[in-house]
């Protein structure tokens, strides 16, 4: 039925609790088989977002489709066939890790033999069928994840809402979890996905938005995004002493823009090595050189004038 | 497109009932003694023990007969009254099992409808076994004590429903203190489990009319003596289910209010 159709279609989308606004008009569309990000800091509006895409938080104003129904109508039959990992997982506690999944999968009427099945082949893909039967709690945080992110995935869904599925996690069992969405990915599932890390977005989004204030400063594929709004190269500069805006002028002209933050400088350049040269002519002894490649960090940073804080 | 299947003629709320049954296979050893061991115990305390004090007994029974049908309300309310506190509170606050569960095609009907189809289903256990104890000691006299299981199912609704709705309300657990101590505490005490509401001062008796265990009490009470209660049987039942309607309604208002943001 919804051949075609975008998945997720907002338009003008408003969220406000009382008077404060926290989702400002936003446009946005999602189509199936897509991999797609809200990318921003925190309080940027991206789980207010998430929730009223997940039918568990009305829409103040503006026209929100998803899977071709109006949620304020159609909240149940909708949420049938979403998967949701919230920000905070919120698994129980006094039930085993088998049980999260098998007693979740009744709520979508599924039949107890099949739910008993899906359950265990849903830990064998988040790598936790030897803990089916522990409880919850003595878990590791990575292990409460993939168990929340098994959970979404317990009724088949057409569209997974992930808010935020690595936060919090130490870098291994981050890349477990990345490992894991990008085969979901690779199977057709279309991801919906909030982050405040550059290197999520870059890894897991087809496209991107990126939100700030409740608003949306940019859209497009990382590799867009960094073109346009950035340059191929940074090469950042750490200068000895207290101030490093007083580098600003000194750096004036190498490159496309001088970036001062509070402990470095970042030039925006096409040619690294060769911005690093010009800066050892003028006689600009910096403590630390450092040429990378532009990422989606740059990007906020230039459209924002802000770091993204984790 | 799929729908939700139908399968056994299952409905989301019943969906919510298994999921806190599961929980309950895993917990039940902890709550023996809070819901079977001790009433058995008050029950051979008080009626056995300060049983042998109360010569002639009380209302013209003896006073093991005469507490029996009490206790068995008793413990329907203490039942109700802890299982729609601190877990419901939980289960905002700490857990959030409760959001988990609205993000799955469930109402908020359903949510609250299938943790107090659980609590009721608690609160007969517990106070079905009691009876069937008490029964087992000879103080229950006529086979209307039947009639009491329908009647705790009833009362363990008009006492669970404002309880939900009570702690959906607040956000932590010295209110429960507070509402335990200054109203169900004072309740349990007041209300004919052990002495008739007669002796009571006036003030006091009026408070038993208004809450709800003392109409409990009262048929429960001409149920296992096989009398006829002291105030009218339907007046009973349509008081209590007064109760429990508020309680749903005001509960469904709380929850909605606290899960949809
Ligand atoms: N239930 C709520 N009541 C009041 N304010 C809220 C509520 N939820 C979120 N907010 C506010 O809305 C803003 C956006 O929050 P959120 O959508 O959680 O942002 P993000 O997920 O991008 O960090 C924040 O300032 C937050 O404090
Ligand atoms: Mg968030």
């Amino acid at each position: 039925m919804t051949d075609g159709r975008p998945l997720i279609e907002a338009t003008g989308l408003v969220k406000r609790f009382g008077d404060f606004t926290a989702v400002d008009g936003i446009d946005v569309s999602v189509r199936a088989g897509e991999a797609f990000g809200f990318l921003g800091p925190n309080g940027a509006g991206k789980s207010s977002t998430m929730r009223m895409i997940g039918c568990v938080s009305p829409v103040t104003a503006g026209r929100l489709r998803i899977l071709g129904m109006d949620p304020d109508r159609d909240g149940p039959a909708i949420r049938a066939r979403l998967g949701v990992c919230p920000q905070t997982d919120n698994l129980d506690p006094e039930l085993t890790v088998a049980e999260n999944l098998t007693t979740y999968a009744r709520f979508f009427g599924i039949p107890r033999k099949v739910a008993r099945a899906r359950a265990a082949e849903l830990l064998d893909f988040v790598q936790l069928t030897e803990r089916a039967g522990s409880k919850v709690e003595p878990l590791s945080g990575g292990m409460k994840r993939r168990l929340t992110i098994a959970r979404a995935l317990v009724n088949e869904p057409d569209l997974v809402l992930l808010d935020e599925p690595t936060t919090g996690l130490d870098p291994q069992a981050r890349h477990l979890v990345w490992e894991r969405l990008f085969r979901l990915k690779r199977q057709g599932v279309t991801l919906v996905l909030t982050t405040h890390y550059m290197d999520e977005a870059e890894q897991l989004c087809d496209r991107l938005v990126v939100m700030d204030g409740g608003r949306i400063v940019a859209e497009g594929s990382p590799r867009d995004l960094i073109a346009r709004h950035s340059t191929r190269e940074v090469v950042e500069l750490r200068f000895a002493g207290e101030s490093q805006e007083a580098f600003v002028d000194k750096l004036a002209g190498i490159g496309e823009r001088v970036e001062p933050l509070p402990d470095r400088v970042l030039l925006y350049v096409h040619d690294g090595d060769a911005a690093v040269a010009t800066v050892h002519e003028r006689a600009l002894a910096p403590e630390s050189v450092l040429v990378r490649r532009s990422s989606l960090e740059d990007v906020f940073l230039h459209l924002t004038g802000r770091t993204l804080v984790d | 497109m799929t729908t939700v299947t139908s399968g056994a003629a299952l409905t989301p709320a019943v969906a919510v009932f298994e999921y806190h049954l599961v929980g309950y296979r895993r917990t039940w050893r902890g709550s023996v003694f809070g819901s079977f061991l001790l009433p058995v115990l008050t029950m051979l305390g008080f009626g056995v023990g300060v049983g042998a004090y109360v010569t002639g007994g009380v209302a013209g029974v003896p006073y093991l007969d005469y507490i029996v049908p009490g206790l068995v309300m008793s413990t329907a309310f203490q039942v109700a009254a802890m299982e729609s506190s601190w877990p419901v509170l939980g289960n905002f606050e700490w857990h959030k099992i409760y959001f988990a569960q609205s993000a799955a095609p469930l109402r908020v009907g359903d949510i609250l409808g299938g943790h107090l189809l659980f609590v009721l289903f608690r609160v007969l256990l517990s106070a079905g076994t009691f009876l069937a104890v008490a029964a087992l000691f000879g103080a229950v006299r006529s086979a209307w004590a039947l009639a009491v299981l329908p009647v705790v199912a009833l009362f363990g609704a008009a006492v669970a429903a404002p309880v939900f709705a009570y702690s959906a309300t607040i956000s932590t657990d010295s209110y429960l203190a507070l509402l335990f101590r200054f109203a169900l505490l004072p309740m349990s005490l007041f209300s004919g489990v052990f002495f008739p509401v007669d002796q009571l001062p006036l003030g006091l008796r009026a408070v038993a009319y208004v809450m709800p265990l003392w109409h409990g009490v009262d048929l429960s009470r001409a149920a296992t003596l096989g009398v006829a209660p002291e105030w009218s049987a339907p007046g009973h039942v349509a008081y209590l289910a007064l109760w429990a309607a508020a309680g749903w309604w005001l509960a469904r208002a709380r929850f909605r209010k606290r899960l949809v943001l």
